[in-house]
């Protein structure tokens, strides 16, 4: 997985509370047994019509977001289905940071093992960076190392993350090949339970 | 004396392998459950590293979400069947038992651990689905995880988990006549919302909880993840206990009644402190219905759809607008007169043999209506079969009701059991997010007995006015 540690990119903002995992990535397209691909299927209702074409009255599809790499969104992000393709299908189609008020924990989870920097902040800060981002062609940068996002028109938001996300994150780790440095424990425990 | 714990935190210590500062607690699985959609990427990650699959036999592997439920062993979808085929080629290749769709094991993976017995009390228990929290009714901590864990649990047999907080869901008094566990979770969800659970391990406690079956157990411990908890669990009692006697894979003989010894002091002690806690009455709720997009809207079945006009809160407002454009429902329209195209009885809440059981009281002797198709998908192959011997199948299909084999179905509608566009189904299943059933098809989440009464009346009936079930 790809490192993170400072990013600056276009926002996407998606005003919606309680924004599942079905609707990020709809269930006719779980079929596939690869893990790449996703991207062309994000949010797949909701951008495209019964015939396939896209809906010029999903934001998204507007030229004024195309290769925007930060989302925004409402409370409660992610929730529903554990599908890890949620996570590949945002990341496929290009975004590595998202910012909402709060995340669903399995979802929150998924995006960190795929190298996607999931942002809690406040309502009133969320509100704001939705609010800039309807109106203009708004960049953030986003400092991992330093925990902050900012703008150029004077917003700082500092964010918390957990100090092993974090770690993860900014060094792109297998944690697969971390986990087996501690084989000797995991076999002890095996033995004494 | 010992500080009080509750099962959660007794459960975690003994499961914890590794715990060490700024980091998560790295977490032992004693049984991890597989099926064909969020596995293949996980076997993939092994081959490409080299790595095998550490325990094998706590592994366990079956087709579900992908499979058809008609003219098996038969799979025209050809994506459909490449899935099933690699799991497969990935269970023999890495020595992990798989019930496939010809096996008589064969069914939903959170119905089919309890009914082998491999679920059981004080179990850390995974599965690349958020249901697993079903298999908490039996006292076991039990999560969903995303594919990256998958691979992770098959590598290493463990996961790295911050220990999660507490929360107490205390419900006293008894449910009332025709009101069942599914109403209880959704009222729960109704009344605290999608998301109060998130960060949380569900405990529910209480007199309400006691007197539910393991089955209705289930049904509340699997809709956990609706509130935003990825577990949610009951202290085992005599219930578990008798639910697991001779059960294929629980202990046998004198290793039973010593491992039962071991469950009782599972359970959360007295005067154990949770982080938080939330009361409700369950003398007071009724049977449930939902009318939005999400498990949170539902409402009671005497109520009407909630109006927008009379909501304050603007992203509230914004929201319920949302639902009632997509679901098709006038504000302040009776629940009672929303008319139902389709009946699916199913899913991992609500498909074990008592659940059929009770639907098919609701409509013996009785015929669907003629503008609603009404399907029933057992839980698994031996759910099927001992309807079939206690004669259900009949009473179903002498209704109208078609009579399919075991998968997860139009629950989330991956196999050809899809709802169509702007239709709109009466389900026993646990979500009714936009586009669950079918691209445009509208959910409406309802027990099995309101959903068996809905596929009678072709609309929602109050179950309570409608029939006296007889079982």
């Amino acid at each position: 997985m790809e490192p993170i540690k400072t990013h600056n990119g276009l926002v996407y903002p998606l005003p919606k509370r309680n924004v599942d995992t079905d609707q990020i990535i709809p269930k006719q397209f779980l079929k596939r047994i690869e893990r790449a691909g996703f991207g062309q299927f994000l949010f797949y209702n909701w951008r495209f019509d019964e015939n396939d074409k896209p809906r010029g009255d999903f934001s998204l599809n507007q030229p004024k977001y195309e290769g925007a790499s930060v989302l925004i969104s409402g409370d409660n992000f992610g929730c529903g289905s554990s599908r890890e393709h949620a996570p590949w299908a945002l990341l496929d189609y290009g975004f590595k940071v998202i910012i909402a008020p709060s995340f669903a924990d399995i979802f929150y989870n998924n995006t960190t093992k795929n190298g996607i920097l999931s942002i809690k902040l406040s309502e009133e800060q969320v509100d704001y960076l939705l609010n800039q981002a309807e109106k203009n062609s708004y960049t953030l940068t986003i400092d991992l190392e330093n925990q902050k996002v900012y703008d150029k028109l004077g917003f700082e938001a500092a964010f918390d993350i957990p100090a092993y996300n974090k770690h993860m994150l900014l060094n792109g780790l297998d944690e697969i090949g971390i986990t087996l440095s501690y084989a000797d424990r995991i076999t002890q425990f095996e033995q004494t339970h | 004396m010992k500080q009080p714990k509750t099962i959660i935190e007794k459960i975690w210590e003994k499961h914890t392998v590794v715990q060490e500062a700024d980091k998560p607690d790295l977490l032992y699985i004693d049984l991890h459950l597989v099926h064909e959609v969020t596995s293949p990427q996980a076997f993939e990650g092994l081959r490409l590293a080299g790595r095998k699959v550490r325990q094998p036999e706590r592994t366990y592997a079956t087709v579900d979400h992908n499979v058809p439920t008609i003219h098996r062993p038969i799979i025209r979808d050809k994506v459909a069947r490449k899935q099933m085929e690699t799991l497969r080629s990935n269970c023999a290749d890495f020595g992990i038992r798989l019930a496939d769709i010809d096996h008589p094991d064969q069914g939903i993976v959170h119905v089919i651990g309890p009914q082998l017995g491999l679920t059981q009390p004080g179990k850390t228990i995974v599965c690349g689905d958020s249901h697993t929290s079903t298999h908490g009714a039996f006292g076991a901590l039990a999560f969903g995880i995303g594919t990256s864990e998958v691979e992770h649990v098959l590598a290493t047999q463990t996961l790295w988990q911050n220990k999660p907080k507490t929360l107490n869901v205390h419900i006293e008094g008894a449910l009332g006549t025709g009101v069942t566990a599914k109403d209880l979770i959704l009222a729960i969800i109704g009344k605290f919302g999608v998301k109060f659970g998130t960060g949380y391990v569900l405990e529910y406690t209480g007199e309400a909880i006691r007197d539910l079956s393991m089955e209705e157990r289930m049904t509340l411990c699997n809709m956990s993840i609706e509130a935003g908890a990825r577990a949610g669990l009951i202290s085992p009692d005599e219930t578990t206990f008798e639910y697991l006697r001779g059960r294929r894979y629980a202990p046998e003989g004198s290793d039973f009644e010593a491992a039962v010894s071991e469950w009782k002091n599972l359970a959360t002690d007295d005067g154990a402190v949770y982080d938080h806690t939330v009361y409700l009455d369950a003398s007071e709720i009724e049977p449930q219905v939902t009318w939005g997009t999400n498990p949170g809207m539902c409402l009671p079945i005497s109520a009407s759809v909630p109006d927008p006009a009379l909501i304050e809160d603007k992203d509230e407002r914004a929201s319920v607008e949302q639902a009632l454009a997509y679901m098709g429902l006038e504000a302040n329209q009776q629940l009672t007169s929303i008319e139902i195209q389709h009946v699916f009885i199913g899913s991992c809440t609500n498909s074990r043999i008592t659940d059929l059981r009770k639907a098919a009281s609701v409509i013996q002797g009785r015929k669907v209506h003629p503008s609603v198709r009404a399907m029933v998908v057992p839980g698994s192959f031996t759910v099927k079969m001992q309807a079939e011997q206690e004669g259900l199948d009949q009473i179903f299909q002498d209704a109208g009701f078609e009579w399919r084999d075991a998968g997860c179905s139009m629950c989330l509608a991956m196999n050809e059991d899809v709802v169509p566009a702007g239709e709109r189904c009466a389900s026993t299943s646990n979500r009714n997010f936009e586009g669950r059933q079918g691209t445009g098809a509208r959910t409406h989440l309802a027990s099995p007995e309101m959903a068996a009464a809905a596929a009678i009346e072709g609309r929602f009936v109050d179950i309570r006015q409608a029939v006296a079930p007889t079982v």
